[in-house]
């Protein structure tokens, strides 16, 4: 019988919440590395039972995970992240140079068919793959070492690399995302990178056509239609039809235009979800009523998803990497809170229910679609 | 004294995360070959638990990380340099080496 499995990280641990495929009735495990943060949890498409965790603290550093029974039990695999030869400097805050320092991985990106594969986005900027199973890391220096990379400056949460997307349709080309330098594409597997920020518009930055410094925090992709992508910048919602070569605005009639997730329904390439944020300073839903948008046009007119969610008194954040979409017949979509709860819509979005109410604040959310 | 050839027996105390990142419990006793250094004693520490390499000091460099304290005999120990002695009674055994998570973070 189909099922889901729910991949959840937290500020304090992971947890792995199972459902069959109606999913309401829900087995909560966890915390798994109690006290420890966990920004990411992947599951390999080729293997669902293979599982990376990135595991982190400000007092011992980064650890990763793996799992190879779908996060029963786990195992520390490698954790030495090393960039490429000199790394050089990056723009600190005050606009002086500072050098480029590890600092933990953001988002782990599984190969579409090799369980072994795997990717690893990490702060400073930088991208990483292991081709054993997690137990060597080897970054691809071209994406740090694009010439702009010296004139990256980084978010309020850091410079983190966030978002990694692989083409399944096409081998070798890859999209990621860096906050606050922006999106960039590969064409060859990683090697080589070109920003892709054409039509993204910045306020605060002087040059209106500027290559980076944007404040990218998230980007969708429908694995039927890769070269239209979804984006939840700073600012705007953005949408490409041309694999990033430009970008035009969607935001439409969002109550505001900032937020962090965005994600595109399994079997509806034009439908898009997004959670409007107070910006800039408050990060938290406007009027405190948590409302995911629905756009069914893949952009520009949205409708608040309401039912079963909070409508007054709610301030808490839903995070970049804390929205998923499971592929059932009924599209299910999930989000997690920085006030830890967890909420998913077996309808698409029109209901949702929380799955969870009083886990850590939650940083990150996948959902692992089984056969 | 232990002098070379000599392998002294250390008592470490870990913080809770690392006792179970390494699946010990209590007090790690390591054989220490050599003069008896904080840096020897990490590097026979990290030969036997590997998982905690790059957890107490960074990959590459070797240094502390910045969170990271270390204690013996009533002593911060934390900035004395890597290579020098160890006090007596640390490689002997009647004193234990103590990593401490630093109580930091607000």
């Amino acid at each position: 019988m189909s099922g889901v499995r729910v991949l959840v990280g937290t500020r304090k641990g992971a947890f792995v919440l199972r459902a069959d495929g109606k999913r309401e009735k829900w087995d909560v495990s966890g915390p798994h590395f109690p006290g420890w943060e966990i920004y990411h949890l992947k599951g390999s498409p080729a293997n669902p039972d293979r599982l990376y965790a990135s595991q982190s603290s400000g007092w011992f550093g980064q650890l990763i995970q793996r799992s190879d029974d779908g996060g029963v039990t786990w195992e520390p695999v490698g954790n030495e992240f090393r960039y490429h030869g000199t790394p050089g400097t990056h723009q600190w805050y005050d606009g002086t140079p500072h050098p480029w320092e590890f600092a933990r991985v953001w988002h782990l990106e599984s190969s579409l068919d090799d369980p072994d594969t795997v990717y690893a986005g990490v702060e400073d900027a930088g991208l990483f793959r292991s081709t054993d199973g997690g137990w060597n890391w080897e970054e691809l220096p071209g994406l740090r070492e694009h010439r702009s990379g010296p004139s990256w400056q980084p978010g309020a949460g850091g410079m983190c690399l966030h978002t990694i997307i692989l083409d399944p349709a096409k081998p070798g080309r890859m999209f990621a995302a860096i906050s606050a330098a922006g999106a960039f594409r590969s064409d060859d597997a990683g090697q080589t990178w070109q920003p892709v920020n054409h039509g993204l518009h910045s306020e605060g930055i002087p040059d209106p056509g500027a290559e980076v410094g944007h404040c990218v925090h998230r980007i969708a992709m429908h694995p039927s239609r890769p070269s239209v992508l979804f984006m939840q910048k700073h600012w705007d919602v953005m949408r490409s039809d041309d694999a990033g070569e430009s970008w035009r605005e969607v935001s439409g009639d969002l109550p505001t235009d900032f937020g962090f997730p965005i994600e595109v329904h399994a079997h509806e390439p034009e439908t898009v979800y997004v959670v409007p944020i107070t910006s800039d300073s408050h990060h938290f839903p406007p009027e405190g009523k948590l409302r995911v948008y629905r756009s069914r046009t893949g952009g520009d007119e949205w409708e608040p998803l309401t039912t079963g969610l909070p409508q007054e008194h709610c301030y808490v954040n839903v995070l970049r990497d804390a929205m998923a979409v499971d592929s059932l017949d009924d599209c299910g979509i999930y989000f997690g809170t920085t006030g830890g709860q967890v909420y998913v819509s077996a309808d698409a979005g029109d209901s949702w229910d929380p799955v969870v109410r009083d886990l850590p604040a939650v940083l990150s959310v996948e959902v692992q679609t089984l056969q | 004294m232990s002098g070379p050839g000599d392998a002294a027996v250390v008592r470490v105390v870990l913080p809770a995360h690392l006792r179970t990142l390494a699946r010990v419990d209590g007090v790690v006793e390591l054989g220490v070959a050599g003069q008896v250094t904080q840096c020897s004693v990490l590097d026979a520490l990290e030969t036997r638990y590997p998982v905690l390499r790059g957890t107490i000091r960074d990959h590459g460099s070797g240094k502390r990380r910045a969170f990271v304290r270390f204690f013996a005999c009533q002593q911060d120990l934390s900035h004395e340099p890597p290579d020098a002695p160890l006090p007596e009674a640390v490689a002997t055994g009647a004193e234990p080496y103590l990593i401490v998570g630093a109580m930091a973070g607000g």
